[in-house]
């Protein structure tokens, strides 16, 4: 594992694969605690602020009250006489036919745009309330989709999804490509030609038509996207571990292991595996961007992840389903998923520089 | 050279049957049928249709006939689209994909080789950064990305081209999806021209060309004649996919092409039209991957076409 702590050495040097790190890290962190610090569930719907456009402004705007107001009192049965806005707070006058009920002043902050009323007046036969209820300020960094849905937390919460399948799909055929091209490798004539001719049929499928009949076929799961995917990638990494294996198996330490006679699987587990881990650590952060890749398009045909759960792809497809109407439905999700693919891209590129034993400096 | 195409050919044929055998079985042995309408069939109605489509018979029968019918050139009557084959939906839907693929193709290949070979000569300088970092951003980018910010610019915005539709295939009409499909592939080819010329300028015989002082175009079409070698490469699989459609830009511009087809056949569970574009994206791949190592071979005598 010589090559390791040089290449990390190799990689700190590097300020813009350093950038690329942090701006990783940076998402990750941010989709992962993200969604507890916005304070607000991915499926809270806010029927009064749909299409909100993103930005710095608190909602309901000052303008947008009057009209929250006018329809919230239709659902609490009561005619709005008067309203007058002060500084954090409305007061309204309220009457109808009969008495009210004050309860229905429950309506005012479920619709979580003002908190708890406070009766004012009330006229002895109950027909008409004077009520103070403060006014909350709401704030949708990146808006609200076509639902009233806020975009910020449901991207994040998406790009939960996204990662987590990218993360643990590349797993799988990290795991599922190692044990093939070890084998392969390790084993050689025959069984090794054989293996290798059963991988090259499999380059010339058409795999993401594979993967759509998959899906489509037996009804997409996040279990079943994640073995789609694993089952099309694990083909570059059998072949980069079976090369490396190749040169390994001819070295002196694997030729003393044998001779002290150690199980073929105890060799490739100890020697061969561990010291294939360089170029295979390079392979596998790219593969991270082409497997969210993947997942993303899935989901951007809606044969990927299904309601109510949400991916990056999913975000992308609503927001290019209105795309005039409201662009930044497309902008928040789409700014997610292309800062983490550049991320990762840029780190994968400049893990296999650092591994590359002919590279210059 | 016809020995050696031959035997690709021969070899071709084991593979084109796993894909035909492992997509018959994986497509009926997933949960549902053809005819699962909204307003389900009246039980005769259903018996009648499956009759008419041999689906009554058993599995390995159908496979067998499926098998046989293939031999003779026969992909099989479409059900999604009544009264037509799987062929004469080929027909149809081909053009329009190959159309764009190839636009698609011919602007990935000048446009990567091109910066590519700019960046690469030029290491290290301005052309080389710019490039350098358009390709990383390109690569990065998803065509579903890229696609509705084409539409946004240039189809709503400066109202230059039409955001959708096909009309056709009016020359107006290719270009955005034409830039959509080309312009990962670009980003594609030009990082690894740009690499594999790097790695052959530092070679031996370029030295010695310097050393004898050849001018600098002649050095150039030395480089590149071993320096485009992993370009041609990765060709075959680029064209096959370009060529065969992709969903997603047929989806977002509207186009009716075989991507689009495809993936609206399976979600009708149209097996022939599945299967069929299944096994010709397949051939696609077998036979551009056999011009892609002949073009190797003419690049560098070396590569024997053995194999």
């Amino acid at each position: 594992m010589t090559g390791l702590p040089r290449a990390a050495a190799r990689l700190a040097g590097d300020r813009l694969a350093l950038a690329a790190l942090g701006l990783l890290l940076l998402v990750t962190l941010a989709c992962l605690i993200g969604p507890f610090l916005t304070g607000r569930a991915p499926d809270r719907i806010y029927p009064d602020l749909v299409r909100t456009p993103p930005g710095l402004a608190g909602h309901p705007r000052p303008e947008a009250i009057h009209p929250v107001l006018e329809r919230l009192a239709i659902r609490m049965r009561v005619t709005l006489e008067a309203v007058s806005q002060e500084a954090g707070s409305v007061r309204l006058t309220l009457t109808a036919e009969r008495a009210i009920d004050p309860r229905v002043l429950a309506y005012l902050p479920r619709s979580d745009l003002f908190g708890e009323a406070a009766i004012l007046e009330r006229a002895p036969d109950g027909r008409r309330l004077v009520v103070e209820a403060p006014v909350r300020r709401l704030h949708f960094l990146l808006g609200t989709d076509t639902l009233g849905r806020d975009l910020l937390t449901r991207s994040l919460v998406a790009g939960q999804v996204s990662l987590l399948i990218g993360l643990v799909a590349t797993l799988a055929a990290l795991l599922i490509g190692t044990v093939y091209g070890a084998v392969s490798g390790y084993a050689g004539g025959g069984v090794d030609a054989a293996m290798m001719r059963f991988v090259d049929i499999l380059y010339a499928l058409p795999f993401v038509f594979f993967v759509i009949v998959l899906v489509v076929f037996f009804r997409a799961s996040l279990a079943l996207i994640l073995f789609a995917i694993a089952a099309v990638e694990w083909l570059d990494i059998a072949r980069i571990v079976r090369t490396q294996t190749l040169s390994l198996r001819e070295r002196d330490f694997v030729r003393a292991a044998e001779a002290l006679g150690l199980s073929g699987a105890a060799i490739l587990r100890r020697h061969i595996v561990p010291n294939t881990l360089g170029p295979v650590i390079a392979a596998a952060t790219l593969l991270v961007p082409r497997v969210i890749l993947l997942e993303s398009f899935l989901s951007f045909l809606g044969l990927g992840v299904q309601e109510p759960a949400t991916s990056w792809g999913a975000l992308i497809a609503e927001g290019v389903r209105t795309l005039e109407a409201t662009p930044w439905m497309l902008a928040g999700p789409a700014a997610f998923l292309v800062a983490t693919l550049v991320a990762l891209n840029l780190l994968g590129d400049a893990l296999g520089d650092a591994l590359d034993p002919r590279a210059r400096r | 050279m016809i020995g050696f195409v031959l035997r690709r050919l021969l070899q071709a044929i084991p593979t084109l049957f796993i894909v035909v055998t492992a997509s018959f079985f994986l497509i009926r042995l997933a949960p549902g049928g053809p005819f699962d309408l909204e307003r389900p069939l009246p039980k005769a109605a259903r018996e009648a249709l499956a009759r008419v489509y041999g689906l009554d018979q058993p599995l390995l029968v159908q496979y067998a006939r499926y098998l046989g019918a293939l031999l003779t050139g026969d992909l099989g009557p479409s059900f999604s689209f009544r009264d037509l084959s799987v062929a004469e939906l080929f027909a149809r839907f081909l053009p329009v994909s190959m159309t764009l693929g190839a636009i698609a193709l011919i602007l990935a290949v000048a446009l990567g080789i091109g910066l590519g070979a700019l960046a690469a000569f030029r290491r290290g300088g301005i052309a080389d950064r710019i490039v350098s970092g358009l390709a990383g951003l390109t690569v990065s980018v998803p065509t579903f990305v890229i696609a509705p910010l084409l539409q946004i610019a240039f189809g709503l915005g400066l109202r230059w081209l039409p955001a959708g539709g096909w009309e056709g295939g009016a020359p107006a009409h290719l270009v955005l999806p034409a830039i959509t499909l080309a312009l990962p592939q670009v980003g594609a080819i030009a990082r690894l021209t740009r690499a594999s010329l790097a790695d052959s300028l530092g070679a031996q015989h370029i030295r010695t060309a310097r050393a004898m002082g050849l001018p600098d175009h002649r050095i150039a079409r030395h480089a590149l004649r071993g320096g485009l070698l992993p370009v041609v490469a990765i060709l075959g699989p680029t064209a096959a996919s370009l060529l065969t459609g992709s969903v997603v830009v047929e989806t977002i511009f509207g186009l009716p092409g075989l991507g689009r087809a495809f993936v609206d056949g399976a979600l009708n569970r149209d097996y022939p039209l599945v299967m069929g574009t299944v096994l010709l994206v397949a051939g696609f791949v077998v036979l551009l991957n056999l011009v892609a190592d002949i073009l190797a071979a003419m690049l560098d005598p070396r590569l024997r076409l053995a194999r």
